[in-house]
C-alpha cells in the first residue's frame, strides 16, 4: 500500500480519537440546552474545575491555600495524604452535582423566562467565575493528572499494522481508553434517559417546558439533574484531557472546539454531538495533514469554525438539529 | 427639582424628535462635551489617560459598533475581536505604505476596510439565525487572527510578529508613535468617537435604524411588511464593523502603539465587547457608553483596591478579579437584564417626580 494513504489512515484514525474527546465535551452542551434551552458556555470551564478539583483531592491540596497565606501569612499547602483515583473521582463527581444545586439556586431560578442571550451572557459571568474560583481554591500552576490510565503508544497496534502494512501505526493508549470511556458514557446515558423515570421526565421537559410541567414535572429538579450529569460528564472530560496534556487554564479551552462540533450536529441532538465530534475530529486532521503544510501550519485554531460555517450555509440546523421552523 | 419637563414646549416636529427633548438634559449634555473638550485636555496626564479616558473611548466606539449589530439589528456577533485586529492591520498596512496619509483618513480607511470584511463574514447571516450565528462569528475570529499571525505580508515581514505604529501627526500635533503626549491621545479618540457617535445615532433614529430594529423584533414579519433582509443585514454588518474597524486601528495606533494580534484581539476582546453592550444595555447608544465605562474602571478599581489597598499578591488578586466581574455580570443580569441604560431611564423618572411622588 502506499505511504502516504498509509499516513492518511493513521491521521485519520488519529482524528477519530480526538473527535470522540471533542464529542464529550459537546455532549455536556446538548444536554443542558435540551432541557433548558440554555448555551452554557461554562461547559470547559467545568471540565476544568472538576480536574482541578480531581487533582487536589488526589494530592491531599489545601484548598484556597493561597488566599489563606496571603490573609494571616501561614504557609499551608498540603494535608499529606494521598486518596486513591475512584474515591477521589466519587467525590469529585460529588461536588459537581453541589455545584449545580448551586447554580440552580442562585443563577437558574432568577434567570426563568428571560431571553436566550441572557441566559448564555449569565453562563460567560459563570464561566468567569469558575475559573477564577477553580484558581483561587486550587491555585493555577500546571498540574499532573495520573488516574491509573494507560498512557504510551500501543505496542499491539503498533505490531499488528506493521505486520499487515510493513508500517506501524502510531495510536496512544490514551485515546484508545477515552473512546472505550465515552461509548460507556453515551450507553450508559441513553440507558439512563430512555428507560429510568427521571429520564423520561428529562426528556419530556425537552420535548415542551410547558406540558412537562401540567403533568406535575418539577423543572427545577430537572435542572438541578441535567448540570450535575454535565458536570459529571465535564468531569470525564477533564480527565481524559487533563491525563493527556496537564490540567491547566487551556483546559477550558475545549469548550471552543466543542462549538463547531454543536453546529455541525444540532444543538439539540445526542447522536448529531458524537457524529459532529467525529467529523471535525478526523476534518481537521486530515487538513492539517494535506493543506496545513502549504499554508503555514496551524490550521487547527480555525478548520473546525469554517467547516461549520460553509456547513450552515447548505443546512442551517447542523445535521441531526430539529427543523427550525418559524411563524409570524 | 432640578429636573422638569414642565414649562418645556416643542412648537416644532424638529424640536419635538431631537435626541435630548427635555431642556435639563440637553444642557447637561452640552456641558459634559465643554468639559471633555476644554477642560479634560489640560488636565489629562499619563496614567488616567493610559488607565482609564483612552481604553474608554476606544472601547466606547467598539460597543456602539457591536450594539449597532446585535441590539439594533439582533444579530449576535462573537468576532470582534477579529474585526478589531483587521482595523488595527489595515491602519498599519496604510501607515506604512502610504506615510503621508493622514492619520485622521487612515483610520477611517481602516474603517472602511474593515466594513468589507465585515460584509463577507456578515453573508451567512442570511442563512443562519441566532446562536448557530453567533457560532459562525468565531470561525471570523479565529481564521482573521491565525491570518494576521501566519500571513507575513501583513506584519511587513518583522522578526517578532509584531507591528509597531510609525509617529504621525495632525496639524502637527503628535498623535501615534511612542512619544504622543496623553492629552493630544485622548483629544484625537475623543474627536473620533463624537463624530461617529453623532453619525450611530442619526442612523440608528433614521430610516436605516427602523430597518434593522424591523428585522431585529421579527425578521419574517419585516421581510412580509417588505424590508429587504439582505440589505438591512448586511448594512448593519457593513456599519457595525466600520465602527468596530476604527476602534481597533485606534486601539493599535494610538492606544498601544505595538500589537501582536493573539494578546490584543484574541476571543476574550470579543466577550469583553459583548459585556460592555449586555451590561450597558442592548439597543441603546447610553448604554454603549455606560457598559464601556463600567468595564474599563471595575478593573482599574479592583486593581487598586486589593492590590494597592489590601496588599495581596498581584496572581490572586487576578483571580479574584476574575471571580469578581463574573459574579457582578450574574447579579447585574438578574438584577437588571436590560442593562444600566434601564436603571438610568428609571432614575430619570423617578428624578422628575422628585420630591413630590404622588
Amino acid at each position: 500500500m502506499p505511504e502516504q494513504l498509509l499516513f492518511a489512515m493513521e491521521v485519520t484514525l488519529n482524528g477519530l480519537m480526538a473527535g470522540v474527546l471533542y464529542s464529550l465535551v459537546a455532549l455536556g452542551f446538548v444536554l443542558i440546552y435540551k432541557a433548558s434551552g440554555i448555551f452554557n458556555y461554562a461547559q470547559g470551564v467545568m471540565a476544568l474545575f472538576a480536574a482541578l478539583t480531581l487533582v487536589g483531592l488526589m494530592d491531599g491540596q489545601v484548598p484556597f491555600a493561597h488566599l489563606i497565606n496571603a490573609t494571616f501569612g501561614t504557609d499551608v499547602h498540603h494535608f499529606g495524604w494521598h486518596i486513591p483515583a475512584l474515591p477521589a473521582i466519587l467525590l469529585t463527581a460529588g461536588v459537581m452535582v453541589v455545584f449545580a444545586i448551586i447554580v440552580e439556586r442562585l443563577i437558574l431560578r432568577h434567570l426563568v423566562n428571560q431571553e436566550p442571550i441572557i441566559l448564555f451572557m449569565a453562563t460567560i459571568g459563570l464561566a468567569y467565575f469558575l475559573e477564577g474560583f477553580g484558581d483561587v481554591m486550587w491555585g493555577s500552576d500546571i498540574k499532573k493528572l495520573d488516574v491509573g490510565l494507560p498512557q504510551g503508544i500501543s505496542e499491539t497496534i503498533d505490531t499488528v499494522t506493521y505486520n499487515w502494512f510493513g508500517y506501524g501505526f502510531f495510536i496512544d493508549r490514551l485515546d484508545i481508553a477515552a473512546t472505550l470511556v465515552a461509548a460507556i458514557l453515551v450507553v450508559t446515558l441513553t440507558l439512563f434517559s430512555q428507560y429510568s423515570k427521571q429520564g423520561r421526565a428529562l426528556r419530556a421537559v425537552a420535548d415542551d417546558h410547558q406540558a412537562a410541567l401540567s403533568v406535575g414535572i418539577s423543572l427545577r429538579f430537572i435542572w438541578v439533574l441535567v448540570w450535575s450529569i454535565a458536570g459529571i460528564v465535564a468531569l470525564v472530560a477533564g480527565v481524559m484531557w487533563g491525563a493527556k496534556s496537564g490540567v491547566q487554564f487551556s483546559l477550558s479551552l475545549i469548550a471552543l472546539k466543542a462549538l463547531p462540533v454543536l453546529m455541525l450536529g444540532g444543538f439539540t441532538s445526542i447522536p448529531g454531538a458524537i457524529v459532529g465530534g467525529l467529523i471535525i475530529g478526523v476534518g481537521e486532521k486530515l487538513f492539517e495533514f494535506a493543506v496545513g503544510p502549504m499554508i503555514g501550519g496551524a490550521t487547527e485554531n480555525w478548520f473546525a469554525y469554517v467547516l461549520a460555517l460553509v456547513f450552515l450555509v447548505f443546512r442551517p440546523q447542523g445535521l441531526f438539529g430539529e427543523r427550525i421552523i418559524e411563524r409570524v | 427639582m432640578i429636573y422638569r419637563e414642565a414649562g418645556d414646549f416643542k412648537t416644532t416636529y424638529r424640536d419635538d424628535s431631537q435626541t435630548f427633548p427635555i431642556r435639563f438634559d440637553r444642557r447637561a449634555y452640552y456641558a459634559l462635551v465643554a468639559v471633555a473638550f476644554l477642560v479634560l485636555p489640560f488636565v489629562m496626564n499619563d496614567y488616567w489617560a493610559s488607565a482609564v479616558f483612552v481604553p474608554f473611548l476606544i472601547y466606547s466606539i467598539a460597543a456602539i459598533g457591536l450594539n449597532i449589530l446585535t441590539g439594533y439589528c439582533g444579530q449576535v456577533s462573537l468576532g470582534t475581536g477579529g474585526f478589531m485586529a483587521v482595523g488595527a492591520y489595515a491602519a498599519y498596512k496604510l501607515m506604512t505604505a502610504f506615510p503621508e496619509l493622514n492619520i485622521f483618513f487612515v483610520v477611517l480607511l481602516s474603517g472602511g476596510v474593515t466594513a468589507g470584511v465585515g460584509v463577507l463574514f456578515g453573508l451567512p447571516s442570511l442563512r443562519i439565525k441566532g446562536f448557530y450565528l453567533a457560532v459562525a462569528t468565531l470561525a471570523a475570529q479565529f481564521f482573521l487572527v491565525w491570518l494576521f499571525n501566519k500571513v507575513p505580508w501583513f506584519y511587513n515581514y518583522s522578526a517578532s510578529g509584531q507591528i509597531n505604529a510609525p509617529e504621525r501627526t495632525i496639524f502637527g500635533i503628535i498623535v501615534t508613535g511612542p512619544s504622543t503626549p496623553a492629552w493630544s491621545k485622548y483629544l484625537f479618540c475623543l474627536t473620533i468617537l463624537f463624530i461617529l457617535s453623532w453619525v450611530a445615532r442619526n442612523l440608528t433614529r433614521g430610516e436605516v435604524g427602523r430597518t434593522w430594529m424591523a428585522i431585529r423584533d421579527m425578521d419574517i414579519a419585516a421581510e412580509i411588511i417588505g424590508v429587504n433582509p439582505l440589505k438591512a443585514k448586511l448594512t448593519a454588518f457593513a456599519v457595525s464593523s466600520f465602527f468596530v474597524g476604527v476602534a481597533g486601528a485606534l486601539f493599535f495606533a494610538v492606544y498601544l502603539g505595538a500589537v501582536e494580534v493573539t494578546e490584543a484581539f484574541g476571543i476574550q476582546k470579543s466577550f469583553l465587547v459583548l459585556f460592555m453592550i449586555i451590561i450597558g444595555g442592548l439597543g441603546s447608544m447610553f448604554g454603549s457608553f455606560a457598559g464601556a465605562a463600567f468595564l474599563v474602571l471595575l478593573p482599574v478599581f479592583l486593581k487598586n483596591a486589593l492590590v494597592g489597598g489590601l496588599g495581596w499578591p498581584t496572581d490572586l488578586a487576578a483571580h479574584l478579579e476574575l471571580m469578581i466581574v463574573g459574579a457582578l455580570i450574574i447579579v447585574f443580569l438578574i438584577a437588571e437584564p436590560h442593562g444600566i441604560a434601564a436603571l438610568w431611564r428609571t432614575a430619570k423618572e423617578k428624578l422628575r417626580l422628585w420630591p413630590f411622588p404622588h
